[in-house]
């Protein structure tokens, strides 16, 4: 398509747009916010809430400003009377089913019902009438459904089956009894979802939510027999400080610690270090499978989205999945028996808490694998989110915290394990030890930034050279962009390592990070992430170590407890097994 | 295989010759082609019992070489059905049952004279009317769309060439280019049939001017108006035995008459929503997804089924496509008003004599149609209004009932032409109740996509339930025309958009209906149950006792032979059980 401009009003202010823009992202440009619900720019964009009606000057009905296509200089009106009339109809028709318990909602002040609701200046509703009476889905460690809060605006449906490809969520039944769920309406917890959380960051109210875990972290850590740890992600220093106001991609660790401590929790370390470990085992087991052990490609398992969404959709590609667990989890079952005895702690008392940018993650911890000899790896995961609420039930003042450092050990962690939150992350983080492992640990090789393999294009491919040997690495992330690479290896095409990480941007889109209040959130998942990638890689630069092996605590848990890397104790602790779950309908027994 | 107009013109020649009783009406010989009506209503009304029992005795009475039994489409009469009509003479037998058979083929196939007490009585002057020319139902319509119904077995495509089937898909192939056709077709001035009445020309014109490799037609038979059977009767019989005759000829795949047109058919299966009706629901559904519409622009002429472009139109529209081919289209032109060309078909139904399936030219007065054609209210009640355009259509009441029908101006007095449904209410019906009905059906019908129509028009209906309830106020009228109108504004699709006509037509020519439901908490027609009270009548009254043993509360009153009864209103429960039973018509309600 070329690119022509096309020239039109908008209340009668002048613009030029590319042919076949929206109205409603041709008013941005004149700083206008047509308000909206359903729509997600390129993800879901189906007229359905009617809230961004428009005129258009010469066409009689108005139109969804969020779908109408910009082909000829057209006049556009988007706030006359009869617009005004029409938008709060629609949005007042859906306050008259809504469950209006604002205030005890999770989602109050961060819902963008509420906003639009407010912005059209809504102050009674004419007409009220039967709502919806649904119990909340909540058989599941990971999301709940709350089918009273739904408004049909279809952006969870569109993201899993646009975005992530998964297609968990759709329209059933008709009228007033429409819902958009998965089929049978089923718990969550019983289909194919791969749990990744991102119908819950589409979500504009709280239908879908984390399956919160606070109220069992304030109990263990009210507990004076229980000795509470807990974990940070690598991209919680980047995501965290959003909720309390701080722009995107301010990076706030040391205040993250401090409002840790000020929590009560006794030990707090980076899964920063983890992240290291990861990358010893598996660029062990990369070196190890090119040398001729095992199937090639690798592929990253560090995301329990991907590795559920593979056990479902490609389990014949199983055996690739590299058998690292995630780091959160090797972390977990580092602090229940390494740190445990060397604290000289019973391993019975530490309760284990991981705050992870992520629902999928809770339901990993859930998984039967993870754990050993009676013990759970991880006993709570909270997200981003429910660390923010926690610290706002808690009254701390976030912004003013004075940095604090993490508890060692543990407490040092390398900038390779810190872009484990980006996708490419983990692949370059690999590849930097892969490197110096086969090449005796040339660090003068200069070989610290792979720029290619960076970035927010959604299918990534390159070639690396190793020195010795040049592999082919594939980058994916997103469910949707990872079948265009496993299909391609079921064509045949070869590669060395592949990485998936199973949210837009990896692990700082996840699925537990911060939803930006109402005004912003559409466009949260899509532009934001770059910001928070990028502070992740700054923290990578400024890191003093740059790669994995490099980590002396690493090497130190090595010496003293594991070995070697695929060692035997590594292996019982930090790695594990794959089932194959098959589809949607396999499940319905 | 036909390859070629001589061929295709052999076949015309020899199956004419075949049907020379139904089409040159000859009276020799005694012979008989007896056609039984297989369209929707008789088959329900068991036609095809009659039809088998009709081949049957004709068997075992030896008259197998003087007649033959056969299928046809809807004569239209459904009221009066199993309808069998006897050529060449047309006679006109109606509500044929099984034991008429004998004498049908006993008296008149045999012995040649007509069996009289099957013949049709008019309503109005209860003389008999013997043959379908002389039958004043027949008289005011014009069938085109509707021709070949009540003539040809629609399963024999033989018979179908007979009467000029196929002849104009020869014709365009053999003399005309894509351009010329689409000029045609403007110049007919014909608009789309399924109820939006958009120029067909235009349709094809820009279809045609869009660039792809692949282009679709559709064919929107997508039925659902409750009680419309136009598409339905056109279609007739088995489409897939029809399909697979043209194929079979060559009329259907490649090289279609020698030429080098190619195109095949292939027949979908909706699974029954009223929206499937709307063109982009119904693309969506044809391929497997839910049926739910999009905004449009982008058109489906632009991007369609398997997002190729695709055209898109009714039954109804393409039935007179040949015609007007064959024709011309000045001949077609000619008909109608100045801005609605042709003829339209309607279901007729509800408070009306003749229920029925007719086509009429456009611009025929609504009176025409329930007067002359419909042959007026039964049981000498009093018209009050008539709905046109299916569930989503306006109520037209009687000072608007000599608008010759058109697009426009049923449009302007708040209805619409829609696909064709037509209802006739009587006295006896409660407007509200009738706007309740429909406000029933289409929020019930709605996709559920779209706000307005989604929620609103379940908000319109609860608002309506608690009028019919007795528990309405003023204000909840206003509501509802501001609802109404905001649900016409703001929906996505023809269905919410014109979701609300029945309530807003009703509160505007009816409002007094709705005023007595919530001001005096009365039901005038006497149908909302709760707002009906029941009355005897004393003049009325012969005190024969049955209303007070119909009566379950002992409501009422009285001695036998003692009139008049009465009803305790304190007691009553409004069930109407009495109402049904009064022999002398002595107990009134509203």
């Amino acid at each position: 398509m070329s690119e022509e401009i096309v020239q039109l009003t908008i209340d009668d202010v002048e613009v030029e747009v590319e042919k076949g823009t929206s109205i409603l992202e041709a008013a941005l440009k004149v700083g206008i916010e047509i308000p909206s619900l359903c729509y997600l720019k390129e993800i879901n964009e189906i007229g359905a809430c009617r809230v961004c009606l428009v005129e258009v000057e010469g066409v009689k009905a108005l139109q969804a400003s969020c779908v109408y296509p910009i082909t000829q200089p057209i006049k556009v009106y988007t706030s006359t009377e009869r617009v005004r009339k029409a938008r709060k109809r629609a949005v007042e028709l859906l306050l008259s089913e809504h469950d209006r318990e604002c205030t005890v909602c999770i989602r109050n002040l961060n819902c963008e019902l509420q906003n639009v609701a407010d912005n059209l200046g809504i102050r009674n509703l004419r007409v009220t009438g039967e709502s919806k009476n649904y119990p909340i889905q909540m058989d599941n460690p990971f999301i709940m459904r709350d089918y009273n809060k739904c408004i049909s605006c279809r952006r969870c449906e569109a993201i899993c089956s646009k975005i992530q490809e998964v297609h968990v969520y759709s329209a059933q039944r008709r009228g007033l009894n429409t819902v958009i769920a998965p089929a049978f309406m089923r718990d969550l917890g019983s289909t194919n979802c791969i749990t990744c959380g991102q119908c819950v960051i589409a979500c504009p109210t709280a239908s879908l939510v984390e399956k919160e875990a606070i109220e069992d972290v304030w109990a263990a850590l009210e507990d004076k027999d229980k000795y509470v740890v807990v974990q940070t992600a690598p991209s919680i220093q980047v995501t965290l400080g959003e909720i309390f106001g701080m722009e995107t991609g301010t990076i706030v660790t040391g205040k993250m610690v401090a409002a840790l401590r000020r929590l009560g929790f006794k030990k707090v370390f980076p899964t920063d270090l983890s992240a290291d470990l990861t990358i010893m085992e598996e660029a062990h087991e990369l070196i190890e499978r090119l040398q001729g052990h095992g199937k090639l490609p690798l592929m990253s398992s560090c995301c329990p989205a991907w590795v559920k969404f593979a056990e479902h959709f490609y389990p014949q590609l199983l055996e690739h999945l590299s058998s690292c667990k995630s780091p959160h989890e090797m972390f977990g079952a580092l602090i229940k028996t390494y740190y445990a005895k060397k604290e000289g702690l019973d391993p019975k008392k530490i309760v284990s808490v991981a705050v992870m940018p992520c629902t999928a993650k809770k339901y990993e911890a859930s998984r039967p694998e993870m754990g050993w000899d009676g013990y759970k790896d991880i006993d709570y995961v909270i997200t981003t989110r429910e660390l923010g609420r926690m610290i706002r039930q808690a009254g701390i003042h976030f912004r003013n915290l004075a940095d604090e450092p993490f508890d060692m050990p543990f407490g040092v962690s390398s900038g390779a394990g810190a872009i484990f939150g980006a996708t490419g992350g983990v692949i370059e983080a690999a590849v930097r030890s892969a490197y110096a492992i086969l090449n005796n640990r040339n660090k003068e090789m200069g070989l610290i930034d792979f720029e290619e393999l960076r970035g927010q294009s959604g299918v990534k491919e390159a070639m690396v050279d190793l020195g010795k040997k040049k592999i082919k690495v594939a980058i994916a992330h997103g469910t949707g962009n990872a079948r265009i690479i496993l299909d391609r290896i079921l064509n045949g095409e070869h590669y060395d390592y592949i990485e998936i990480m199973g949210c837009p941007g990896g692990c700082v889109g996840g699925g537990g990070q911060p939803i930006l209040g109402g005004r912003d959130h559409k466009r949260i998942s899509l532009d934001y992430r770059h910001n928070r990638a990028d502070a992740l890689y700054k923290i990578d630069m400024h890191s003093q170590l740059r790669q994995s092996h490099d980590n002396p605590d690493v090497r130190k848990l090595y010496e003293e407890f594991l070995g070697e890397p695929l060692g035997e104790m590594s292996k019982k602790l930090l790695h594990t097994t794959y089932t194959p779950r098959g589809l949607y309908f396999n499940l319905l027994k | 295989m036909i390859t070629n107009i001589e061929a295709l013109n052999d076949i015309r020649q020899k199956a004419k010759r075949q049907m020379s009783l139904r089409l040159d009406h000859k009276q020799d010989l005694q012979k008989y082609d007896v056609l039984v009506c297989a369209g929707t209503g008789c088959i329900s009304s068991e036609s095809e019992k009659v039809r088998e029992k009709l081949a049957k005795v004709i068997k075992e009475k030896n008259l197998e070489d003087r007649a033959r039994v056969l299928r046809t489409g809807c004569f239209g009469f459904c009221k009066l059905g199993p309808i069998v009509v006897v050529y060449p003479d047309k006679t006109f037998y109606c509500q044929v049952s099984e034991k008429d058979v004998d004498k049908i083929v006993e008296q008149h196939l045999d012995g040649g004279q007509v069996v009289q007490e099957i013949l049709y009585k008019s309503p109005v002057d209860d003389k008999i009317q013997e043959t379908m020319d002389n039958i004043t139902f027949f008289e005011h319509q014009r069938r085109i769309a509707l021709k070949n119904c009540g003539i040809i077995d629609p399963e024999k495509i033989e018979e179908y060439i007979a009467v000029d089937g196929y002849f104009a898909l020869a014709k365009v192939l053999n003399e005309y280019k894509p351009e010329e056709v689409i000029e045609i077709i403007s110049a007919s001035g014909l608009r789309g049939r399924g109820g939006a009445g958009f120029p067909t020309g235009t349709k094809w014109k820009f279809t045609y001017s869009v660039n792809s490799d692949q282009k679709y037609v559709v064919c929107n038979a997508d039925e659902g108006d409750p009680g419309a059977f136009m598409d339905r009767s056109i279609l007739e019989g088995d489409l897939e035995v029809a399909i697979e005759q043209a194929r079979k000829y060559g009329l259907l795949g490649k090289n279609i008459l020698g030429t080098n047109f190619n195109f095949d058919v292939e027949l979908r299966l909706g699974a029954g929503a009223f929206v499937c009706g709307e063109e982009t629901a119904l693309l969506r559904s044809a391929v497997g997804k839910r049926g739910e519409p999009r905004p449009r622009p982008p058109f489906p002429a632009v991007s369609g089924l398997w997002d190729k472009p695709t055209l898109v139109n009714n039954v109804e529209t393409f039935a007179n496509v040949p015609k007007i081919i064959l024709n011309s289209p000045e001949w077609y032109a000619a008909l109608g008003t100045e801005k609605s060309k042709g003829t339209k078909v309607f279901a007729l139904a509800g408070q009306i004599n003749n229920t029925g399936l007719i086509e009429v030219p456009m611009g025929t007065t609504l009176r025409t149609i329930i007067y002359d054609v419909g042959g007026g209210i039964p049981g000498g009640k009093k018209f009050k209004a008539v709905q046109t355009g299916g569930p989503s259509g306006g109520c037209i009441p009687e000072q608007h009932l000599d608008t010759p029908i058109d697009y426009e101006s049923l449009n302007s007095i708040g209805s619409m032409m829609g696909s064709g449904g037509m209802i006739v209410m009587d006295e006896s019906n409660c407007m509200v109740d009738i706007a309740k009905f429909y406000v029933e059906f289409s929020q019930d019908e709605s996709c559920g996509k779209c706000t307005p129509c989604r929620i609103g028009t379940r908000r319109m209906l609860e608002l309506l339930r608690k009028i019919t309830n007795g528990e309405g106020a003023l204000e909840d009228l206003d509501e509802l025309v501001e609802l109404g109108q905001d649900i016409k504004e703001g929906s996505l699709c023809g269905l919410g958009q014109t979701a609300p006509n029945p309530v807003l037509s009703t509160l505007q020519y009816f409002k007094d209906e709705y005023i007595a439901h919530v001001k005096d908490k009365r039901c005038p027609a006497g149908v909302c149950e709760k707002l009906r009270r029941h009355r005897v009548i004393p003049e009325k009254c012969i005190a024969c006792g049955l209303c007070a043993k119909a009566c379950g509360v002992e409501a009422v009153q009285g001695e036998i032979k003692k009139p008049p009864y009465k009803i305790l209103d304190e007691k009553c429960i409004n069930c109407g059980a009495c109402f049904e039973k009064c022999p002398v018509g002595a107990i009134e309600r509203g």
